[in-house]
């Protein structure tokens, strides 16, 4: 076998778990009953019970405070870095309740990438930011983290901007460019979900639009979840959207419904301000 | 503006210049007044011989004894406190987050550690000498000053560290870090500025104190060559000669005092310039 064939075999082993897998469509990529979550005496989540499609974009969409951060932070278990905070329910990925496994949870977390708000590159070069998550995924072989780097960052279209300054500091990026490259190296550990929570809350239009179209041009590979308060990008994105108030999900379904025919008046009142 | 805002504004800036510009004229200050003492005294000799007979009574020799032991002594243990230091501190910021009770007690114990004199280290290392059945030696001295060290650098990259953002420890656990594969592979590197200045204080504090090495690591004219012989320190050399009635020998105290700061600011400026270059790829 040539070199150029163990990549692609060892690429193909890097497909992300659902292609392997080939679950059937119509089930959820995740599955959360009666989630609640506590911040002390405060209940932050009240009774969460939704099913998220594979490979579609599901958008979190509410106003701040409502409780979208928290439920994405739910669904990695990122809510275990916050002492304050008690989640009880259940959050089911791949048949299996992630808030009571026995699985680890750094294998848990590989199964989503993160982007938050702020894009927060690591301290290292471009390079090394992806590759540090391939690293992370136990690949040693140096030619094989190469050929993915360059993937990951073809991927999220950043590869011709970086390819002369791969190993210059990450920081030197500009902001859109820093949250692309987030992107890539969350790619990087071939996730089922993206959690991106508000990721264009502090990007230009121009690198917001970006972000967008590449939602658009991947999500047929992996199922999206999109936190925003940002009622035009829910409308542009969404194929399912689930709006949040004070800690509880108000209304979910089709975009075409939950905007056209709001039910309660809390959306109703939300889509007039929005608009 | 006001005219009484313009006052109070041209005052209070005037106030904080002098304040500040001051600082830097009493360190000025005390180079220059250590520099015309100790000028005459400094040669060659004074850097690279060891005293030789009647050194402490105007004789020939230098004190290469004593930088060579106030080097092995600030070396060893700065890096015995960074081996202890730098795990603790990362510790405290990864495993330690969810626990802020005990978090508060061991920074507030480490910041009591780092309050405490450090005669009374030197006191207890002295006991601990004993008990361990040691002479004044150069791992006693060592041992002596790493205990009084470490406070230092772990809380000083501590301090660095509960400032990184918890965006960065999200961003990276998210990725399917474990907590110790980020504390080794990311936060050092992002706190890596904090970790240099926690490393010079510890070195600075080290290689200038003389009351933990008094009784621990003891003063002898040779250069140690094994962990178990006493050490002279350059602290201790100022010391001695400081106190003799002959002026030659005062003389020498001051050039001792040099040299010392001498190589204070030489491992302070080349520290800086290692973390300069990391410091590019910290994220702000």
């Amino acid at each position: 076998m040539n070199t150029m064939e163990l990549l692609l075999d060892k690429d193909m082993m890097l497909k992300p778990e659902q292609t392997i897998n080939h679950k059937p469509i119509n089930k959820p990529a995740i599955e959360i009953n009666n989630l609640n979550v506590f911040a002390h005496k405060n209940q932050i989540l009240k009774n969460i019970n939704l099913k998220i499609p594979q490979n579609k974009i599901t958008v979190l969409l509410g106003p701040s405070g409502c409780g979208k951060t928290t439920l994405l932070k739910s669904m990695n278990r990122l809510t275990d870095l916050y002492p304050e905070l008690h989640v009880d329910g259940s959050i089911i990925i791949n048949d299996d309740d992630i808030l009571n496994t026995s699985h680890n949870v750094a294998d848990i977390r590989q199964k989503m990438g993160l982007l938050s708000q702020r894009p927060f590159p690591l301290p290292m070069s471009i390079y090394k930011n992806v590759a540090y998550g391939l690293k992370l995924k136990g690949i040693k072989n140096k030619q094989l983290i190469e050929h993915n780097v360059e993937k990951n960052l073809r991927e999220v279209g950043l590869w011709d901007e970086v390819k002369d300054r791969l190993h210059t500091p990450a920081n030197n990026l500009s902001i859109g460019q820093q949250q692309r490259l987030c992107l890539a190296r969350g790619l990087a550990v071939k996730p089922q979900i993206i959690l991106a929570d508000e990721p264009t809350s502090a990007l230009d239009p121009v690198s917001s639009k970006t972000i967008e179209t590449l939602f658009q041009n991947i999500k047929s590979n992996y199922t999206i979840i999109l936190v925003t308060h940002i009622l035009r990008q829910a409308k542009r994105l969404a194929d399912h959207v689930v709006f949040m108030y004070y800690g509880e999900i108000i209304e979910q379904g089709h975009p075409d419904v939950i905007f056209k025919n709001p039910k309660t008046e809390s959306l109703r009142q939300y889509l007039i301000d929005g608009n | 503006m006001k005219r009484s805002k313009t006052i109070e504004e041209k005052a209070m800036k005037w106030l904080s210049a002098f304040a500040t510009y001051s600082l830097i004229l009493l360190l000025g200050f005390i180079v220059l007044i250590i520099f015309i003492k100790g000028f005459n005294a400094l040669s060659l000799d004074m850097i690279f011989k060891t005293p030789k007979g009647g050194y402490y009574y105007g004789g020939e020799g230098g004190v290469l004894n004593a930088i060579a032991g106030s080097f092995y002594i600030a070396f060893g243990a700065t890096l015995l406190s960074m081996l202890v230091g730098i795990p603790s501190a990362l510790f405290l910021n990864t495993q330690l987050n969810r626990h802020k009770r005990a978090q508060n007690t061991i920074r507030y114990v480490l910041d009591a550690l780092w309050g405490i004199p450090s005669i009374v280290y030197g006191a207890f290392g002295f006991a601990l000498m004993l008990y361990l059945g040691l002479t004044a030696s150069l791992l006693a001295g060592i041992i002596t000053v790493a205990l009084l060290v470490t406070p230092i650098v772990i809380r000083t990259f501590d301090e660095v560290l509960c400032n990184i953002p918890m965006v960065l420890h999200e961003s990276v656990l998210a990725m399917g870090a474990t907590k110790t594969e980020m504390a080794f592979r990311v936060l050092i590197k992002q706190g890596f500025p904090g970790l240099v200045t926690a490393v010079l204080l510890a070195f600075g504090r080290g290689i200038g104190d003389a009351a933990s090495v008094l009784f621990t690591a003891g003063y002898t004219d040779r250069i140690p060559t094994t962990l178990d012989e006493p050490a002279a320190t350059l602290p201790l050399a100022i010391f001695f000669q400081l106190g003799s009635p002959i002026p030659e020998v005062r003389e020498r105290a001051y050039a001792a005092a040099l040299i010392l700061t001498f190589i204070v600011l030489l491992v302070s400026l080349s520290a800086r310039a290692i973390s300069k270059k990391q410091a590019k790829s910290i994220i702000k």
